[in-house]
């Protein structure tokens, strides 16, 4: 049957009402200024001509009547394309607090049709689920009367962790004195910048971040180190002083590695160290992506490919043909790249077989660590589906490696970096040290350092994460040069510093009830407890009601 | 908080002295019991022959004793000498005893072909054998240490009741190093291994204080599947098995020992002469830094004693004497009532950085410094 056309209704047709964000316009304070349609990176909102009914009483007569006016006010869009993503850009600029967008309370349909030409739904952000198990880990081993709490403000704590392959003590004896081999090992800040791509981010929140972080070490001593992501290192900062604070990631699309490998013989200093990808929490089984907006003229030469294409990374490296052979191949010839000076270590998404990888390693005498990238980790383009629904949440899958460590007495040998949801809810401090505690040598932030030093506006509720579409409102992650000279690079770098400087207090405030000073208390499981039973059970710490 | 009373001295003395000492001591101590490790042991009713090993330790019951008797005929020991403690039962609080041994045994005459190592490793598994026979029957055997020279003895009370009970003050044991600590571990249940001195291979340590570092240092000792590392029913015991890790398993000189538990700053390591080797010696060791407020009173085989501080130095502690004669103890009124006779303006309380050492010849105290240079040629 021929469909009727009179009741324009569609198969995809929404209404306002069925948008996650509802825009809320107060027309009795907009002056017209234009100023939120034009911020709007999706073009959400458009100027219109909207009519209004004025009913007219004329009472001498005994008459009614109705009159209209004409008035241009603010229409929301309902294309799903051009669907608001609650940014509040239009907030932000707006002169008279007369714009808005709010969360749609009821069912937002737009969410069944994220699909359109067959295209499934890509995004960035981390997955839209905003309980936190992290958040409900409580430090409970409080020291008072059998022995005194120290001082968070007064006296001297040891905070920072180690990276890189730590010997046994008697093959560091053995080796000493034979002259042998002793593995490059680097003494960093715990709360690490973790991989946001040269290209991910734009040029301006990547040197604010460098900036930030170069401040931490040498003004603020707090030895915080960031990684690069795929993609690669701008050739300045490969031939500076700084690329000490840099952790270079290869991965899978070896995107940037010609331009490193070229520097070498030009670099002051050696990188802190170098992580080889392997899976990411956010999007497990696939590789990097970077959209064709994204690659600009400076991101195509970097990364020696053309202009304007999308560049997704294979999901495994190439090379690899069994873990066996990607310990021996890509550790070994990376560490010898660099005179075996550099730790190089490998980073997984959390899953079930981190055990199995974490064991080769074990053996493998160039392993310097093992990165593990929990569920809740944040991405800069994605599937949905891959987002929301794979891989491991990072509490569970580390606890179960570093017992296992425990089991063979290798804690101290192969230090464990954790992420994945870090800093969620805002809490970084107790969520690192809870993931400390349960035998973390440290913690990886990328997300929480992008909403704390850059104000990026992505949230769990779905809010923003259009990262892959390279029209971050906030200048954050876009190469358009429009867009990133929103972002001042020298406010990112104080934003850094207070951040870490911050975390570093926290963490004292943390550790001085807890009678802890003297070294990171990495596995100090009796310190923390949970208010679920099941969960206490599974980590092996205490239950707390 | 414990208190604890070490004295040293080129002439045997009386244990009682030590226990006198503790109750100088006595304020703010809860006086819930005694732990006692004696080296260089005199017996005036034996001559007694400083390799063969003594076995120290409670029989609850009749059964246990006579278990403990034919599992050491079957091993083959031969028993040399029984101390028969003159006991007063009703001076014990508790109602579980039914014999303190202390038994001289000669060494099994197919161990003669052992090398001393092997003869260290057999006496350690000895003692771990019998202690697991106790717990398999309901901890009614509890053994505290099985080693040449040296006497163990812990029991809950009262420091000096204790004792009294046992009549320590007969003169019959004599001794020229006398460890003591006046506490049972109140904060969790009373178990007799749970007291201090902690002793594995001729090496014991007590503590004054609370290692909050605890956990991750057990699960790290644990790890190593080294026989002799169990326990753990205090906090404690890790101080102990890491000098005995650091000094008799890694063979380190015993200044190591600070560098492992309270290892200096990078900075300060920077500047340090093995500065390089110290960093790295800190890195392995990592998982060994101790936390929390703790003064450590060892003494080795050899009779060398020891004092060491957190780093922090957030328990007291004081060393004290004159040549031949010199007494540690938690609070300086314990050295004053082990050594009253010294010249009080040579008490040292060691700082964060120092080791005290009272070498065997106990001519003077030796007070070493972390910044000091490290004896690297012994190592490497």
């Amino acid at each position: 049957m021929v469909s009727i056309r009179s009741i324009p209704s569609t198969p995809s047709s929404l209404t306002h009402l069925d948008l996650q964000w509802i825009i809320k316009h107060r027309e009795d304070r907009c002056t017209l200024c234009g100023r939120c349609t034009s911020v709007c990176p999706k073009e959400a909102i458009f100027l219109t001509y909207r009519r209004q009914r004025m009913p007219k009483l004329d009472i001498l007569k005994k008459k009614r009547s109705s009159e209209y006016r004409t008035f241009t006010g603010i229409r929301q869009r309902t294309e799903p394309a051009n669907r608001c993503i609650g940014c509040g850009m239009c907030a932000t600029v707006c002169p008279n607090e007369a714009i808005g967008p709010e969360p749609n309370p009821n069912d937002p349909r737009v969410r069944l049709l994220h699909n359109d030409k067959g295209e499934a739904w890509k995004r960035g952000g981390r997955r839209n689920f905003r309980g936190s198990l992290l958040d409900r880990i409580m430090f409970t081993r409080i020291s008072m009367l059998t022995d005194p709490a120290l001082d968070a403000g007064r006296h001297e704590f040891q905070l920072n962790t180690l990276l890189g392959r730590v010997l046994s003590p008697e093959e560091f004896l053995r080796r000493k004195a034979t002259g042998g081999w002793i593995p490059p090992v680097r003494e960093i800040f715990p709360f690490i910048i973790g991989s946001m791509s040269f290209g991910a981010l734009s040029p301006n929140m990547w040197l604010g971040l460098l900036q930030g972080v170069a401040y931490c070490n040498e003004v603020l001593g707090i030895p915080v180190v960031m990684a690069t992501g795929e993609g690669g290192c701008p050739p300045w900062v490969l031939k500076s002083p700084y690329l000490k604070y840099i952790i270079l990631q290869i991965a899978s699309g070896y995107f940037g590695w010609d331009e490193i490998i070229r520097a070498i013989p030009d670099m002051q200093c050696d990188p802190a160290a170098i992580e080889i990808k392997y899976g990411q929490g956010a999007k497990p089984g696939d590789g990097g992506l970077l959209m064709w907006f994204k690659v600009s003229k400076l991101i195509a030469r970097l990364r020696g490919v053309p202009e304007g294409v999308d560049l997704p990374s294979p999901p495994v490296h190439q090379t690899l043909y069994s873990i066996e052979e990607s310990v021996m191949k890509m550790i070994q010839s990376l560490s010898m790249a660099w005179g075996f000076r550099v730790p190089v270590y490998p980073k997984i998404s959390g899953s079930t077989s981190a055990k199995s990888v974490l064991n080769n390693l074990v053996r493998n005498p160039y392993a310097s660590a093992l990165m593990i990238d929990g569920v809740d980790g944040g991405t800069g383009a994605a599937y949905n589906v891959s987002m929301d629904a794979t891989g491991h949440p990072i509490a569970s899958n580390l606890r179960e490696c570093y017992l296992d460590l425990v089991a063979q007495g290798k804690q101290n040998e192969i230090p464990l970096f954790a992420a994945g949801g870090v800093g969620k809810n805002g809490n970084v401090t107790q969520n690192g040290l809870a993931l400390i505690m349960l035998g973390a040598s440290g913690v990886h932030i990328g997300k929480y350092m992008m909403q704390s030093a850059a104000g990026c506006l992505g949230s769990e509720q779905n809010r923003c994460n259009v990262c892959n579409l390279g029209i971050c409102p906030k200048g954050i992650t876009s190469q358009n040069t429009k867009l990133y000279r929103r972002l001042d690079p020298d406010q990112v770098a104080e934003r850094v510093a207070d951040t870490f400087m911050a975390i570093s207090t926290e963490m004292r405030k943390v550790l001085a009830p807890l009678g802890r000073s003297q070294s990171l208390p990495i596995g100090m499981s009796d310190a923390i407890g949970i208010d679920d039973a099941a969960a206490a059970e599974k980590l092996q710490i205490k239950y707390i009601c | 908080m414990c208190r604890l009373a070490l004295k040293t001295a080129s002439k045997p003395f009386s244990p009682y002295d030590v226990l006198t000492a503790m109750e100088a001591m006595q304020e703010g101590y809860d006086g819930s019991g005694l732990g006692l490790v004696l080296r260089g042991v005199k017996f005036t009713d034996f001559t007694y022959r400083t390799q063969d090993p003594i076995l120290s330790g409670i029989a609850h019951t009749e059964a246990a004793y006579h278990r403990l008797d034919a599992f050491m005929q079957e091993k083959g020991f031969q028993l040399k000498y029984d101390h028969e403690f003159d006991v007063d039962f009703k001076k014990i609080e508790a109602q579980d005893r039914y014999k303190y041994f202390l038994r001289v045994y000669k060494l099994p005459a197919s161990w003669k072909t052992y090398a001393a190592d092997e003869v260290e490793e057999q006496l350690m598994l000895n003692r771990l054998e019998l202690r697991k026979n106790g717990e398999d029957h309901g901890g009614d055997l509890t053994v505290f240490s099985f080693w040449p020279d040296v006497v163990t003895i812990k029991e809950v009370g009262w420091p000096l009741g204790i004792g009294k009970a046992l009549h320590l003050n007969d003169d019959r044991i004599e001794a020229r190093v006398v460890m003591a600590q006046g506490r049972q571990n109140t904060n969790y249940g009373i178990n007799l291994y749970a007291c201090h001195p902690f002793f594995i291979q001729g090496i014991a340590t007590m503590t004054n204080g609370e290692n909050t570092a605890y956990v991750p240092i057990k699960e790290l000792l644990t790890g190593m599947h080294y026989p002799g590392y169990i326990g753990y029913q205090s906090d404690s015991e890790v101080f102990t098995h890491i000098l005995h890790y650091v000094h008799k398993r890694l063979k380190l000189p015993l200044e190591t020992y600070k560098h492992v538990i309270t290892p200096l700053k990078t900075e300060e390591l920077n500047m340090h002469p093995q500065g390089d080797f110290l960093k790295g010696m800190r890195n392995v060791c990592r998982r060994m830094i101790i936390d929390g407020p703790n003064c450590v009173i060892g003494s080795l085989q050899d009779e060398t004693c020891i004092m060491v501080q957190d780093h922090k130095k957030l328990r007291p502690g004081t060393v004290g004497g004159k040549k031949g004669e010199w007494a540690m103890a938690s609070e300086m009124c314990g050295v004053d009532a082990m050594i009253p006779d010294r010249d009080r303006s040579h008490d040292f309380q060691p700082m964060r950085e120092n080791t005290v050492i009272i070498p065997p010849d106990r001519k003077e105290m030796k007070i070493w410094s972390q910044f000091d240079p490290y004896p690297l040629p012994q190592v490497a």
